[in-house]
């Protein structure tokens, strides 16, 4: 590996803790500094004023924000990510477990989606027009429009309480069998496939079909290369950044699918979690947890940055 | 000119599908057999004769609400758009006009909040602000006009570079001239497709947030609200929730395939008129 | 009829189509996809060892006929009919498998745009002797000191080591030539060369043509030499097919084409470039001066002009002349005000011109007008001829109504094109009709001068001509002056009163016409003056050897 190339990503891993920290000031302004008042929120319309002050200054609301943010920041950076309004308890011990069972679930999702979505892609491009490409981009269509619990009830409906093969909730445990524990996840992991796979098959698509429309295809062709040699030799190492990009961007969307598909079938996961303590305003655990998805997609966005510039040739072999 | 015979199937699929969602939901009231919130019934009867869809899980008409839902629904979204695309294609279109600090700030800011994924940073918004449709609207508008900013500058930037534009400021035109008659005209089919897109994501937002149960609050339902209304049916068999969400669905996939129909034939024209 | 072996195949024959007919389909906007035809029955042949110049305008199915060789059609194309005899066979009944074997094998390929032909993720030499591997033609390391051979041939610089560097490392005409070695080097019997010097600056044009016809010639290779300039095919074939819209024009001897045409249309490719004009003597004082003007791109990082001063005389021509990257286009956005410099002035008419646009009065901006390469991108596409012809008349001289729309009417007469063009769009002109109209918008303004960025270097030799043509009558009724921007000393010399020519952002010689055109030269002329092809037979040997005699004495 050469110097310049060191130095991209040295800038695009630098670009992405400057960006977590700016993402850390919106969560933080975007909970405290909006015209909701947080304490009138935890206690209600019919709230005393005493017991508002009480509130504010136990939550330290008297505080200039930014003394608030940096105090708060702290706390992030150690790992300390306070404690709950709601119950009480730690953020940090109650989030570990549950961030272990999204990136089972997502991982497991992830798994199944990423080969099949390649697969499907290489198909739509060999049968590019045919029939093949059309009923994949049909299905690209309908998975695009379809919200995520639709998808997800239906598989509840049939794969569930009609025909009973796997279970409508899933529950899983510390000290589950790993066995059972993929068990449980089947139909979430399911979900959480079809709702990435037609995005990424499209975009998986769309990279392959540029490289392969491009003229070094066209003269490995004339050199009387066969069609497989030509995708192998020719069209596989340009086509590796662009393929691994849309992996990585589609890796991103799926985390955030995580939060409705969790609900749907009562995983007890980070997005559950969030959903939970949105709807009792417990804004320590939302700061908490939107921290953590946006440091979660920021780290895939930057992967996919790192790949695009590991796999260029002109910056691999600088002049 | 726009001749009938030349719609592909899709498109007319798609047309009568979305006419048919807006006639509901203008004229509600008067085609819902039942009230929004009268209960007709018995919790969860079938589909029947009396109830086209069944009753939901309070024993109101849930063709009824369907009806109702399709309103606020579309309501909400078309706002939510509306919202969106004004301010995005505005800031966008002056960032690339105006450059400078003005496009390099807008743009930084917009790079931020695309960093975080809609939905989260949706959610952690909404745990502070007060529940009503107003915020509603202005939350979802706001976050989605960063796709939107970011559409209409790089299409803006585009056209900017072209030597018409720059044709255009050697003979001295003034800044109105050069956004209203030289790029708008060339910006609007990429920005019409566009908004077919935008009002679909505001209804899949709308419809998760509400599924959540931080969207539209009852007694009013939107179909993602109805979803979750109904989604405790599910384990018993009662696909009373299921409906709904196909709802969201074909919705989704009508609006789609305008959207589709209108950008591939304005990309086919090259300017100028559709049979050149 | 092709169930016996042709007889015609003599030994000596290598390549001998027959009555080909190639169709694409087309999909219109709209309407259902119909099928064109894009050649017309055109039989050729070629004798081993030799080589055959395919010339013709774009659409005249040149690079269809060539890759038809290889049973090869680019974008949906389909040989529909006759026969394509190669070596004794007919490669069209030959199969998937049998066109594979000869395509690298018995003919080779070498793309216009060597750069985007390279597969940038492998080293230069992989792809060169991937053919020779792929058919067995050699073992590795054979085919390695086979290729070296070749890049010295070629006369590529460090031709042991050139071949372990990627595309990008390696320049245009270099690659181009590298591109010629991977041709070469499988030992095919036939090449086909599209317009291989096409995307060249004329200086390095030279060279990679006399590379190419050297290699020609030591390795007795054959070959089909695809071009639109028939003064670079003068030099290299043995034999000339002229081409128009798909079909066969004439065939000969290439001093028959270049000394007796016996078409009309061919007479009119081959004096293309005589245009009567006569040098005007340079009276009077200039109207717009250019004093020791410097730019920079980047706020000052990078200088592209250098104390440039040039003068333009009212009614005459100047024209710049240069290759990629020597400034020329950047003093017209200097003198319009886009690109401000950080030095020197712009007088008009005696006055110091604003050096931003921003700061110009609308009486400036109206002398000064511009018209671009591209002519379709330089309309809005989405305006009728009529109004972008009508803006200026509205913007500067407040003309509206039916007086406005007279004199649109007038101005298309005066580009030779009728008052039925003013309600259509651009996207419906022709290439050449587009540029007149953006000619027409230039002088619907009434300027004194006329920027002409490469006005006619996107458009086919014989629009090209008659846009020349327009340009100087329009000048003799106007009384306009233009600044000719240019990379060809062809128009340079049809159409100049005075000239300047750039190098690196300098002006590197500038006088009359016929001063800057006379000996003695300064090198840099020298080189530019000698690199431009002439058509005649022997001019690229009479070019190297001048070269290399010059070289010496220095």
């Amino acid at each position: 590996m050469s110097v310049p190339i060191l130095k991209l990503i040295a800038q695009r891993i630098a670009l992405g803790i400057v960006l977590l920290f700016a993402v850390s000031i919106l969560i933080f302004v975007g909970t405290q500094i909006l015209p909701g008042d947080v304490a009138q929120s935890i206690l209600g319309q019919a709230a005393t004023p005493q017991a508002l002050a009480n509130l504010r200054e136990q939550l330290g609301l008297n505080d200039p924000a930014y003394v608030r943010y940096f105090h708060w920041l702290g706390g992030v950076l150690t790992g300390n990510l306070g404690t709950a309004l709601t119950s009480g308890q730690d953020i940090a011990s109650s989030i570990w477990p549950r961030l272990k069972n999204t990136l089972f679930l997502a991982g497991c999702a992830a798994v199944v989606a990423v080969p099949l979505a390649i697969l499907l892609g290489l198909i739509a491009v060999r049968y590019r027009n045919g029939p093949v490409d059309r009923l994949i981009s049909a299905f690209a269509l309908a998975s695009t429009s379809f919200p995520e619990f639709f998808i997800g009830y239906l598989l509840v409906y049939f794969f569930a309480v009609k025909w009973q093969v796997f279970p409508a909730i899933s529950t899983v445990f510390d000290g589950m069998p790993f066995l059972q524990r993929l068990e449980a996840v089947v139909l979430p992991a399911t979900a959480l496939t079809l709702v990435v796979l037609a995005h990424m098959m499209r975009m998986t698509r769309a990279a392959i079909l540029n490289v392969m429309q491009s003229a070094y295809i066209e003269t490995a062709e004339l050199k009387g290369l066969a069609p497989l040699a030509i995708i192998r030799k020719h069209a596989f190492p340009n086509a590796i950044a662009p393929v691994v990009n849309v992996v990585m961007l589609n890796l991103a969307y799926l985390v955030v699918g995580v939060v409705v598909i969790e609900v749907i079938f009562v995983y007890p996961g980070m997005g559950q979690y969030l959903v939970d303590h949105v709807a009792k305003r417990d804004v320590p655990v939302v700061q908490a947890v939107g921290l953590i998805f946006a440091a979660v997609y920021i780290t895939l966005n930057i992967i996919a940055d790192i790949a695009a510039i590991l796999a260029n040739p002109r910056l691999r072999h600088p002049k | 000119m726009l001749d009938l015979k030349r719609i592909p199937v899709g498109a007319w699929l798609g047309l009568i599908l979305t006419g048919l969602f807006l006639i509901c939901a203008v004229f509600a009231p008067w085609i819902a057999p039942h009230g929004n919130g009268e209960i007709v019934g018995d919790v969860w009867e079938p589909m029947s004769a009396a109830h086209w869809l069944g009753t939901d899980n309070l024993g109101r008409d849930l063709l009824s609400r369907m009806i109702y839902g399709a309103r606020i629904t579309i309501l909400i979204a078309v706002l939510a758009t509306a919202l969106s695309f004004s301010l995005g294609a505005i800031l966008g279109f002056t960032a690339a006009a105006v450059g400078g600090w003005f496009d390099t700030l807008m743009s930084r800011f917009v790079d931020l909040l695309m960093s975080i994924p809609t939905l989260i940073f949706g959610l952690v918004v909404l745990s502070v602000l007060p529940t009503n449709t107003l915020t509603l609207i202005l939350v979802m508008g706001i976050l989605d006009s960063t796709r939107v900013y970011r559409l209409s500058r790089a299409v803006a930037v585009d056209i900017n570079v072209m030597d018409y534009v720059e044709a255009a400021k050697l003979r001295g035109e003034g800044m109105r001239w050069i956004i209203f008659r030289e790029i708008l005209p060339n910006a609007l089919s990429p920005l019409i497709a566009e908004l077919g897109v935008r009002f679909i994501f505001a209804v899949l937002f709308l419809s998760a947030l509400s599924f959540l149960g931080l969207g539209v609050q009852p007694p009013d339902s939107d179909w993602g609200g109805m979803v979750k209304e109904n989604k405790d049916g599910i384990v018993f068999g009662i696909p009373a929730a299921l409906i709904p969400a196909a709802a969201i669905a074909v919705l989704a996939i009508s609006v789609n395939l305008v959207a589709d129909w209108v950008l591939n034939r304005t990309t086919d024209l090259k300017g100028g008129r559709g049979n050149g | 009829m092709a169930k016996t072996a042709p007889q015609s195949a003599t030994p000596e024959t290598l390549l001998d189509i027959r009555n080909l007919r190639i169709e694409a389909t087309v999909y219109p906007p709209g309407e259902a996809p119909k099928a064109v035809t894009l050649v017309h029955d055109v039989s050729l042949s070629l004798k081993r060892g030799k080589v055959l110049g395919l010339i013709g305008e774009s659409g005249a199915g040149k690079s269809t006929i060539g890759l038809s060789s290889m049973a090869y059609g680019r974008g949906g194309v389909r040989i529909t009919g006759g026969e394509i005899m190669l070596n004794g066979h007919d490669i069209l009944k030959a199969g998937a498998g049998g066109i594979r074997k000869l395509r690298g094998r018995e003919v080779c390929y070498v793309a216009q745009s060597a750069a985007a032909a390279f597969n940038p993720a492998h080293k230069l030499m992989d792809q060169v002797v991937e053919a020779s591997l792929l058919h067995g033609v050699a073992t590795r390391a054979e085919a390695e000191k086979r290729a070296k051979a070749l890049f010295k041939k070629l006369s590529l610089p460090n031709p042991d080591t050139i071949g372990e560097r990627y595309p990008h490392q390696v320049s245009g005409g270099q690659l181009q030539r590298v591109m010629t070695a991977m041709a070469l080097c499988s030992e095919p019997d036939l090449i086909v060369f599209d317009e291989p010097t096409t995307a060249l600056d004329v200086t390095t044009q030279i060279d990679v043509l006399a590379a190419i016809k050297d290699a020609i010639r030591d390795t007795g290779v054959a070959a089909l030499y695809i071009t639109h300039d028939l003064a670079v095919v003068a030099q290299v074939s043995d034999e000339i097919m002229v081409l128009r819209h798909g079909r066969l024009v004439e065939w000969g001897g290439t001093r028959q084409i270049i000394k007796e045409p016996r078409q009309e249309y061919t007479n009119a490719l081959v004096s293309v470039h005589e245009i009567e004009h006569h040098e005007q003597k340079a009276e009077g004082a200039p109207f717009l001066s250019v004093k020791n003007v410097t730019a920079a791109y980047g706020g000052g990082a990078v200088k592209v002009l250098k104390n440039v001063s040039v003068d333009i005389l009212p009614g005459q021509t100047l024209a710049v002349v240069g290759e990629s990257g020597s400034g020329k286009s950047t003093l017209a956005r200097a003198i319009t005000g886009l690109l401000p410099p950080q030095e020197g002035s712009v007088t008009f008419d005696g006055r110091p011109l604003a050096n931003r646009l921003a700061d110009r009065p609308k009486e400036d901006l109206r002398q000064l007008q511009m018209i671009y390469q591209m002519a379709d991108v330089a309309m809005n596409p989405r305006q009728t001829v009529g109004t972008i012809i009508g803006r200026p008349l509205e913007f500067y001289f407040g003309i509206r109504g039916a007086e406005r729309d007279r004199r649109v009417t007038q101005l298309l007469d005066e580009i030779e094109m009728g008052k039925g063009f003013a309600d259509r769009y651009p996207a419906e002109l022709s290439g050449g009709q587009k540029q007149r109209v953006c000619i027409a918008r230039a002088l619907a303004a009434k300027p004194k001068l006329i920027i002409c960025d490469e006005v006619t270097s996107a458009l086919d030799p014989l629009v090209a001509h008659g846009i020349l043509k327009l340009l100087l009558n329009l000048q003799q009724a106007e009384k306009v002056a233009y600044l000719f921007i240019t990379h060809d000393l062809a128009t340079v010399r049809s159409i100049a009163d005075s000239i300047a020519v750039m190098y690196r952002g300098e002006v590197v010689r500038y006088g009359s016409k016929s001063k800057v055109l006379t000996p003695p030269f300064d090198a840099y002329t020298d080189l530019l003056l000698s690199s431009v092809p002439e058509m005649e037979i022997g001019w690229l040997e009479k070019a190297i050897a001048g070269r290399r005699m010059e070289s010496a004495g220095n």
